[in-house]
């Protein structure tokens, strides 16, 4: 990388300086922190930053730090990337990621669906990957729809690679103005917020994975890449067992996407497919936590669409423990809890713990499903024999639990 | 009384962004504990809204679904038949703003209503985001409505409505009131899974749709109740 101008470089040095000692008192990993200090000296540090980089930025609903990881794994065959693995996905974050990695020639940046204009306008980054938009923390984001629009905008007119998945109607919008788009079929498994033409308003009518606009002509693009249940078939036609480590058919999304993203950096499926089977955990999710003879699967579910991925990996015959806060990061209003169908669970023993308990314990209660509450998560654990557990957790209450079982990965 | 209860939600593919779901799950349950049967259909948008059911639902959902729903539900005319009929309704958030004359659309510009009630909305300065409380109507005789608002509308109640409640923590319709009812319609901006807070205000839409109903079990209900109380008032 060129030499950064003298005050980028201060500026730079005096985050990474920050995010150590942010570390090193217990504070978090630093990058927020870093990046804030960085920014206040050099507010045009990101551009500086991403200057002469080969960039891709990651963005969705869900899914974003697993990609980003996929990816960056991918990459790392052409040589160092920087990333900010640990999802602090707003510009504080990516000048951290950045600095901390100043001569690697790629990054890969996880950013939060709304700063996706501001990022790619100031990184100018060559490769942008949207993989789906839906219901989230509604007491703070922005709706959805208005989030694809901006997508638009911000892509139009700008010579970005653009990888989207074409199985959502809504990101297919929200990529469709973008110079050049390569397609993925990564299907879609939450469907609530796509019944409408994003378009026109018509209904969209559906058949399999296709879909259309039953009154104007938007339709569901010819994809380049399909995911196929456990393959990827890319765009010459050729079938690939993905094999990977991380569970479930949203993984499989995540890295037909990260297969993808890896040929726009010239990597093919041979060279880039290896490296994303080495990839066991993502910052703490899918990772296994052993306390007196029970092995607990942790898994991670912040809006509806999460928890139907979370189920597809949860196995139906372990006990489940399920826990929900409502603080800031979480969205403090509970009612995403209905859009959730949670009978799924029934014949499972289930225990209810979290900060709204209470909320989901109605839930499960107007459900038909049986639980157990309990006052807190170490209860929860202690009331359940030795065994495997799967444990479903909602942000602040996944990092209570990391926390508590230490930040390992 | 009649033996089924038949509940109609309406354009779930439009209106139904904050677990909306939720006010159809509890009416089927309190129905259901009851040992009464029923028979819920979800209409879509590009759908007729059929005139013969007990209870209707409409939910929340942004700008451009709002102003959707209320032409296709003005153009559709069978939610105005079904309340002539006598059937109830309870109308949530942007569902609400679109029973009265006009509401705001997405630069505030004014956007007509379907004219069910006597209410008229326009956007308001800020978001209102929280929890809210307030003191029901005397004249319905329900304890203490709690809940979650998010929304910028401000409404206006015109002499043909009654407002639901009174604020206590909360925003509601603006002026110190929260949402409003008249015969069998209730309008509130307490979205999603208003009535899983509000057990009694789903009793009284099944009362008027079924007549006197025996209580039940509501330890659940009433824990959430009086934690989420507890903690704003």
């Amino acid at each position: 990388m060129s030499q950064l101008p003298l005050r980028a470089q201060l500026a730079s040095a005096l985050g990474r300086t920050a995010a150590t000692l942010s570390r090193a008192t217990g504070r978090g990993d630093g990058s927020v922190i870093g990046g804030r200090v960085s920014l206040l000296l050099e507010p045009d540090l990101l551009r500086k930053l991403a200057a002469d980089r080969r960039l891709a930025l990651v963005s969705a609903t869900n899914g974003k730090t697993t990609t980003t990881r996929l990816i960056t794994a991918a990459l790392r065959e052409l040589g160092d990337v920087a990333s900010n693995a640990f999802g602090a996905n707003m510009p504080a974050g990516h000048v951290s990621a950045l600095s901390a990695a100043k001569d690697a020639p790629y990054a890969v940046l996880e950013v939060d669906e709304k700063y996706l204009p501001e990022v790619l306008d100031n990184t100018g980054a060559g490769v942008v990957v949207l993989m789906n938009l839906s219901r989230d923390q509604m007491d703070r984001a922005a709706e959805i729809w208005l989030l694809a629009q901006k997508w638009r905008r911000a892509l139009a007119g700008k010579p970005a690679h653009v990888i989207a998945n074409c199985d959502d109607p809504l990101v297919t919008w929200g990529a469709s103005t973008a110079a050049r788009v390569t397609w993925v079929a990564g299907g879609q498994r939450w469907r609530e917020d796509s019944w409408c033409c994003p378009e026109c308003g018509g209904p969209l009518d559906r058949k399999g994975a296709d879909w259309a606009c039953r009154e104007c002509t938007f339709h569901r693009p010819e994809p380049n890449w399909v995911l196929d249940d456990e393959d990827a078939i890319d765009p010459r036609g050729e079938r690939w067992r993905l094999n990977l480590k991380l569970p479930g058919q949203a993984n499989r999304s995540n890295a037909v996407i990260a297969l993808a993203t890896a040929e726009a950096f010239g990597l093919l499926p041979h060279q880039a497919l290896p490296r994303l089977r080495e990839v066991t955990s993502v910052a703490g999710r899918y990772t296994t936590v052993a306390r007196d003879g029970r092995s607990l699967r942790l898994l991670l579910a912040k809006n509806p669409a999460g928890w139907l991925e979370a189920f597809d990996v949860s196995s139906a015959e372990r006990p489940i423990i399920l826990s929900v806060n409502a603080q800031g990061p979480d969205g403090r209003d509970t009612s995403w809890l209905w859009d959730v169908d949670y009978r799924i669970l029934g014949g499972r023993p289930v225990y209810v713990t979290g900060e709204r308990r209470l909320d989901l314990a109605l839930r499960l209660d107007v459900a038909e499903v049986p639980f157990t509450l309990a006052e807190s998560f170490a209860q929860a654990v202690a009331a359940l024999p030795p065994g495997d557990i799967d444990v479903i957790a909602n942000y602040t209450a996944f990092q209570a639990i990391r926390t508590e079982f230490g930040r390992a990965e | 009384m009649q033996s089924n209860l038949r509940i109609v939600w309406i354009y779930p593919d439009l209106l139904s962004t904050y677990g909306d779901q939720g006010n159809v799950l509890v009416l089927e349950q309190r129905a259901r504990r009851r040992g009464i049967p029923v028979e819920t259909v979800h209409v879509r948008s590009s759908d007729p809204v059929p005139e013969q059911g007990d209870i209707y639902l409409i939910g929340g959902g942004e700008d451009r679904p709002q102003i959707l729903g209320a032409e296709r539900l003005r153009r559709d005319g069978g939610l105005h038949r079904a309340i002539e009929r006598g059937a109830a309704l309870l109308a949530v958030c942007a569902g609400y703003q679109i029973m009265g004359s006009v509401f705001g659309g997405e630069e505030g510009q004014p956007v007509a209503g379907i004219e069910l009630i006597d209410i008229s909305s326009g956007r308001g300065e800020r978001r209102a985001v929280g929890e809210l409380a307030a003191e029901v109507d005397p004249g319905l005789g329900l304890p203490t409505l709690t809940g979650f608002e998010n929304h910028m509308g401000v409404t206006r109640l015109g002499p043909g409505v009654r407002p639901l409640s009174r604020t206590v923590v909360g925003t509601g319709n603006g002026d110190g009131t929260e949402g409003c009812y008249a015969g069998k319609v209730v309008g509130t901006y307490l979205h999603g899974p208003a009535l899983a807070r509000n057990p009694a205000l789903a009793d009284l839409l099944l009362t008027w749709a079924m007549g006197p109903l025996p209580p039940i079990d509501d330890t659940w209900y009433e824990r959430l109740r009086q934690e989420r109380l507890a903690a704003v008032l």
